[in-house]
């Protein structure tokens, strides 16, 4: 699947790269370790945009066209920022048998973007995820960290109001 | 010494139903009544009735209360642990019996569930050593250490029958017999925590719930093979089960029981963990070892083995997590306790995720040989709404289903392949009358096709034209020439592809077409879908009868579909509706009715 590259550009604070840098000095002796430096580094920048797929490249010592592959090929690895909340859609079997599609096909009217793009006021992003395990709770969502089970599209509207939209 | 034990699902269904504000309204209330030196709250892994969570027991009485909300807490502190009165309208209703309480083992969710990959899940407190220490926890590896040479560890595991839990059921002692004389510097043991298939849960729940048991019985299979080193490569999509096998991993690390000379005997073994990204071929052997290398988790060709060449180059054993969790207990309990259980070929017990139309949806163990009625019927509730079971599917993307007239088959590894399905890692998705066959096989291929990872061209292209047929057919606008060339390409893919997902993506098509083959015929002769599933196949009509002649659709209606004169029945052009169904949510008669 072709991955989304956003175009906005890339605002990286000093504390981030400070952070981004501290993660590199404990891991680099070990090259095999790239994917969880990459793990790291979206947990510090919410996304992975090549000038930091760079700063890795250099840091652990393999060429960034290695790391571009990397991130390409794992779903987790995401090339364009998360909005402020990220709405992820459980599309597993489960959840998917008891009507999810409906549910992203309801966000995505009401937010007018596309699974795997973030609004242009950056509040909200979609993204569809594999089952994440709370199978006894389909068809579920989450928002950030918040879990929301048992849905119907009627639902959707109230649970973005909450988020402010 | 506490008088009362409080158990709290902390597992991934009941901490996304809120258990851990649970937990802390508990303790809270608990020591506003000064019972904190009385009463201790555990939070344990799963118990496996996921549909009823937040799950809590309260021992000694082994009370079982089901779906508890915050605001239950401050009546269960003070009328159950302060003063004894049971909260009857709590207890999940199988465990009422007159007037008093049932144990839980009695139910019929658990009453058929023979625990031993389990045995700990919803029992101790997985962030906790101790626990499982006292829980017989560490014996084996003591005893593989002191009493027995690797060869003997390596026979008893043979002699117990095991076969791998994660899909392929290769018996597990073969493969260390394989590993253990290739000579290396270095050997590996690697477990395969990167479960892929929707729908399943059944290793993330022993990462949860039983996190030493891992490390235990990765130690174990260290001293068989002489390897010292391990990795757990887990999805990261599991952040509660990796951070409990990290402080598990440290907490043994510190107590001597990973690291240099484990018990004094002189044995090294060490774990590191790894994490995954979200890619499903992953769960393919020598894609883990290429992904836990830092690379695009692309398959190798095999041969040469991971047996001979795995992880770096170098020997290398790889179970999952269930048949690893399957160890410590055969070590103890000794290969014949195993093998008693279960059918001829396939021994022991198999976690199964019980998820979709089922009653009880969550997590299950069972004797090999428990027949698909017996896991539906009675341990699953049955199917909700007084529907009719339609069939089951196993093995998720990589699997088939199982129709309703063979719901009598014993499940196990031959009986699945024998009727075309098989046991994969233990997803058990039940499908009742409302679900189209066809439209499942679509939603798996549309699995395979963004998982593919596109190194060979049967796969990265066959799964794809697979796709576009089946999306033909469920639009229509298939003939039964497609429903031929589906099943021919299906046979090339699998015989052509690199790796197992390739090999196996095709099942699901295969599977339904063998089953239910009627119904792609339907959808292309009649150009309907029997179950009301497929969009472009049904239409909405206005039953004349009924309809007052309101007008009130006709003005709805975005396209001008609708036609009729006031007062006398309406009709829908179905060739200029776009089937968006507001005509139906306006009606006030129910006039409308999608066919």
């Amino acid at each position: 699947m072709q991955k989304k590259i956003s175009k906005l550009p890339f605002k990286g604070t000093p504390e981030q790269a400070a952070a981004l840098q501290k993660v590199i000095d404990a891991n680099k002796h070990d090259s095999s370790r790239l994917m969880g430096v990459m793990h790291e580094a979206q947990n510090i920048y919410g996304y992975l945009p090549i000038e930091v797929q760079q700063v890795i490249a250099d840091g652990m010592g393999v060429p960034l066209e290695k790391v571009y592959g990397v991130a390409t090929f794992y779903a987790q690895f995401s090339l364009s920022p998360k909005g402020e909340y990220n709405i992820s859609v459980c599309l597993g079997t489960a959840c998917y048998v008891k009507g999810s599609g409906d549910l992203m096909d309801k966000l995505k009217e009401l937010l007018g973007i596309d699974a795997e793009e973030c609004t242009a006021d950056g509040r909200f992003s979609l993204t569809a995820c594999r089952c994440i395990g709370a199978c006894g709770l389909a068809p579920v969502l989450t928002v950030n960290d918040d879990v929301y089970g048992r849905l119907t599209t009627d639902d959707i509207p109230g649970i973005l109001a909450k988020y402010g939209k | 010494m506490y008088r009362s034990h409080v158990l709290v699902c902390g597992g991934t269904g009941c901490t996304s139903s809120n258990s851990q504000a649970i937990i802390e309204a508990l303790e809270k209330e608990i020591a506003a009544n000064d019972l904190t030196k009385e009463v201790q709250v555990v939070r344990t892994g799963c118990f496996g009735l996921c549909a009823l969570g937040p799950i809590m027991i309260v021992y000694p009485e082994g009370c079982f209360y089901s779906c508890v909300k915050v605001e239950d807490i401050p009546e269960i502190v003070s009328e159950h642990l302060l003063k004894g009165r049971i909260v009857t309208r709590l207890l999940y209703d199988e465990t009422v019996e007159g007037d008093g309480v049932k144990a839980l083992n009695e139910t019929d969710f658990y009453k058929k569930q023979v625990r031993v990959a389990l045995r700990n899940c919803g029992v101790i407190n997985p962030e906790s050593m101790d626990e499982y220490i006292a829980n017989d926890g560490y014996q084996a590896l003591a005893k593989c250490l002191t009493e027995y040479t690797p060869e003997q560890v390596i026979q008893i595991v043979t002699d117990s029958g095991l076969r791998g839990r994660g899909g392929g059921g290769f018996p597990t002692g073969r493969k260390w017999a394989l590993t253990a004389p290739n000579k290396a510097d270095q050997k590996y043991v690697v477990c395969n925590a990167d479960e892929g298939d929707p729908g399943a849960f059944m290793d993330r729940s022993v990462l949860e719930g039983d996190p030493h048991c891992l490390i235990e019985a990765m130690a174990i299979a260290g001293y068989a093979i002489g390897a010292t080193k391990g990795y757990v490569y887990v999805r990261a999509e599991y952040p509660i089960a990796v951070r409990r096998l990290q402080i598990a991993i440290d907490a043994a690390r510190e107590a001597g029981l990973l690291g240099k000379d484990i018990f004094g005997t002189g044995f090294e073994f060490d774990l590191e963990i790894r994490l995954g990204a979200g890619a499903f071929v992953c769960g393919e052997e020598t894609a883990l070892m290429t992904s836990i290398e830092g690379n695009r988790g692309e398959p190798r060709p095999r041969p040469p083995y991971p047996a001979v060449k795995g992880l770096y180059g170098k020997p290398t054993v790889e179970n999952n997590v269930e048949t690893f969790a399957n160890i410590p207990q055969i070590i103890l309990r000794g290969a014949d306790w195993f093998a008693s259980m279960g059918t001829e070929k396939s021994k022991g017990t198999k976690v199964f995720a019980l998820g979709g139309k089922i009653k009880h949806t969550g997590l299950v163990e069972i004797p090999m040989g428990t027949t698909l009625r017996e896991i539906i019927e009675e341990i699953g509730g049955g199917i909700p709404n007084g529907k009719k079971f339609k069939a089951a599917q196993t093995g998720g993307p990589s699997g088939g289903c199982i129709p309703a007239d063979l719901i009598d088959t014993p499940v196990d590894y031959d009986n699945l392949i024998a009727i075309g399905c098989m046991m994969g890692s233990g997803g058990l998705i039940v499908m009742d009358e409302d679900t189209c066959m066809v439209d499942m096989a679509k939603f798996f291929l549309e699995f395979t096709v963004d998982e593919s990872c596109g190194k060979c061209t049967p796969c990265r292209v066959g799964t794809k034209r697979l796709l576009e047929k089946l999306e033909k057919i469920t639009e229509g606008k298939g003939t039964l020439q497609d429903i031929d060339e589906l099943e021919q390409l299906c046979y090339y893919i699998k015989e052509n592809s690199l790796c197992g997902l390739g090999q196996t993506a095709p099942n699901p098509v295969l599977s339904t077409l063998r089953f239910f083959r009627d119904e792609y015929i339907a959808h292309v002769v009649d150009k309907k879908c029997p179950a009301g599933v497929c969009k472009s196949l049904m239409h909405y009509e206005i039953i004349a009868d009924k309809c007052k002649g309101c007008t009130a659709c006709a003005r709805k209606c975005p396209v001008g579909a609708i036609s009729g004169a006031v007062k006398e029945p309406h009709v829908i052009d179905t060739e200029k509706c776009i089937k968006c169904g507001v005509c139906m949510e306006t009606c006030k008669f129910g006039a409308i009715v999608k066919q």
